[in-house]
C-alpha cells in the first residue's frame, strides 16, 4: 500500500535529485533498462562508493528488478535507470533484460498459463 | 528508513532472468491495488516517476518545480512463475491525464486487465480505446462490488466491446479470482497470436 505523504522521491528537493545524478535525468534511448529487467550485482560495495550504489548492489544480491530497485530506494524510476546505467558502465552489475518477443510466443505463453494455474 | 521495507523483502531465485508485465488499468477506487495484492508474492510496492505531458522524460529535474512534468505514482506487485520467469503487475491509473504513462512505461506489456465498476461504467472508456489503439490485448473483468450484478450482454453492449475480448465477473479481493483473471488474459494473448490468420488482421502492438 501507498505510504501516504512518503512517497518516493516525493518529500526529497528536487535539489537532492539533481545532485544525485549529476543532473542527469534523461537515461537516453541507449539506457537498456526496462522497468522489468532484472539486475545482478557482480561486485560488493566498496569504499567511498556514493551510498545509492551501495544501496543498489547489496539489494541486487540476487536478481532485483528495476522498478523494485527504485521503490527500495525511494527513488523515481528515472532517476534509479540513470544510477544503475553507471554501474553497468563500470561493470559493477549485469542485466537481464526482458525478451521483447517473448510476449507473443505461444510456447512461452503457455510456460506462463503452467506458472499461473500452479499459484 | 531504507531498513524497514528491505526486512521484509522477498528476493528472487538466483536463476531468475525473464520479467514480463500485465497492467491493471482503471478508475479511481476500483480495485487495481486489491487486485494486485491478492495475487501478488510481495506486499504490494509504490512507486513513481516523473515525466513531461508529452511523454518524454524530463531532461532537467528542476522542471519539476514548474508545469513542465507530472510525476505519477502506480503500485507493483510479483508472481514468480517458475525459476526463470517473473510476472510484475502493475496498478495504473486509467484516466486520461495519466495515460502518457502508458506509452513509455508499460512499453512491452504481455498485455493488460481492464477492471470495471459497472456502476461507473464511463470510467473505462477511454482505457479500452487507447488499448485498442495501441493494439495491446486485454480482458475486461467488473469488480464485485455487492451491488446488483448486470448482465454480461448489457456491459458488453455498454462498453462496446468488441466480442473476441473476454469478459470476465471477478472479486479483486480474492486470490483465486485474481488468479482466473490473469490465466483469461494470458489464454486470450495466446489465441491471439497463435492464429496467424487472426495475427495478420491485427494491429501491431506499437511499441513492441
Amino acid at each position: 500500500m501507498s505510504r501516504p505523504g512518503n512517497r518516493p522521491g516525493r518529500d526529497d528537493a528536487p535539489d537532492r535529485l539533481y545532485t544525485l545524478t549529476q543532473g542527469r535525468t534523461r537515461t537516453g534511448p541507449d539506457n537498456p533498462f526496462d522497468l522489468v529487467t532484472l539486475v545482478v550485482a557482480e561486485s560488493e560495495p566498496v569504499t567511498g562508493m556514493q551510498s545509492e550504489h551501495v544501496a543498489i548492489l547489496k539489494l541486487t544480491r540476487s536478481p532485483t528488478s528495476v522498478v523494485e530497485i527504485a521503490a527500495e530506494l525511494r527513488l523515481p524510476v528515472g532517476i534509479t535507470k540513470v544510477l544503475l546505467a553507471d554501474l553497468l558502465a563500470a561493470g559493477r552489475v549485469s542485466a537481464r533484460h526482458p525478451h521483447r518477443p517473448a510476449i507473443t510466443d505461444p510456447d512461452i505463453l503457455e510456460q506462463v498459463l503452467v506458472g499461473l494455474r500452479n499459484l | 528508513m531504507d531498513s524497514a521495507t528491505s526486512e521484509a523483502r522477498t528476493p528472487l531465485g538466483a536463476s531468475a532472468d525473464q520479467g514480463f508485465k500485465i497492467v491493471v488499468v482503471g478508475g479511481f477506487g476500483v480495485g487495481k491495488t486489491t487486485l494486485v495484492r491478492s495475487v501478488s508474492e510481495i506486499r504490494p510496492l509504490n512507486t513513481e516517476e516523473t515525466m513531461t505531458q508529452a511523454g518524454a522524460t524530463v531532461d532537467d529535474i528542476r522542471q519539476v518545480r514548474g508545469k513542465s512534468a507530472t510525476t505519477v505514482a502506480f503500485d507493483f506487485g510479483r508472481i514468480s512463475l517458475d525459476a526463470r520467469k517473473v510476472l510484475y503487475l502493475f496498478g495504473a491509473p486509467g484516466q486520461e491525464r495519466f495515460w502518457f504513462l502508458w506509452d513509455r512505461l508499460f512499453s512491452g506489456t504481455l498485455g493488460a486487465v481492464v477492471l470495471v465498476d459497472t456502476r461507473r461504467i464511463d470510467d473505462s472508456w477511454y482505457a479500452i480505446d487507447r488499448l485498442e489503439h495501441h493494439g495491446t490485448p486485454f480482458v475486461v473483468a467488473c469488480n464485485d462490488f455487492g451491488g446488483p450484478v448486470r448482465a454480461g450482454a448489457e456491459v458488453r453492449e455498454a462498453l462496446d466491446l468488441d466480442p473476441q475480448v473476454p469478459l470476465i465477473d471477478c472479486d479483486a479481493r480474492s486470490r483465486e479470482s485474481g488468479k482466473q483473471v490473469l490465466i483469461t488474459l494470458v489464454q486470450h494473448v495466446k489465441n491471439r497470436y497463435a492464429d496467424p490468420s487472426a495475427r495478420a488482421g491485427l494491429p501491431r502492438q506499437e511499441f513492441v
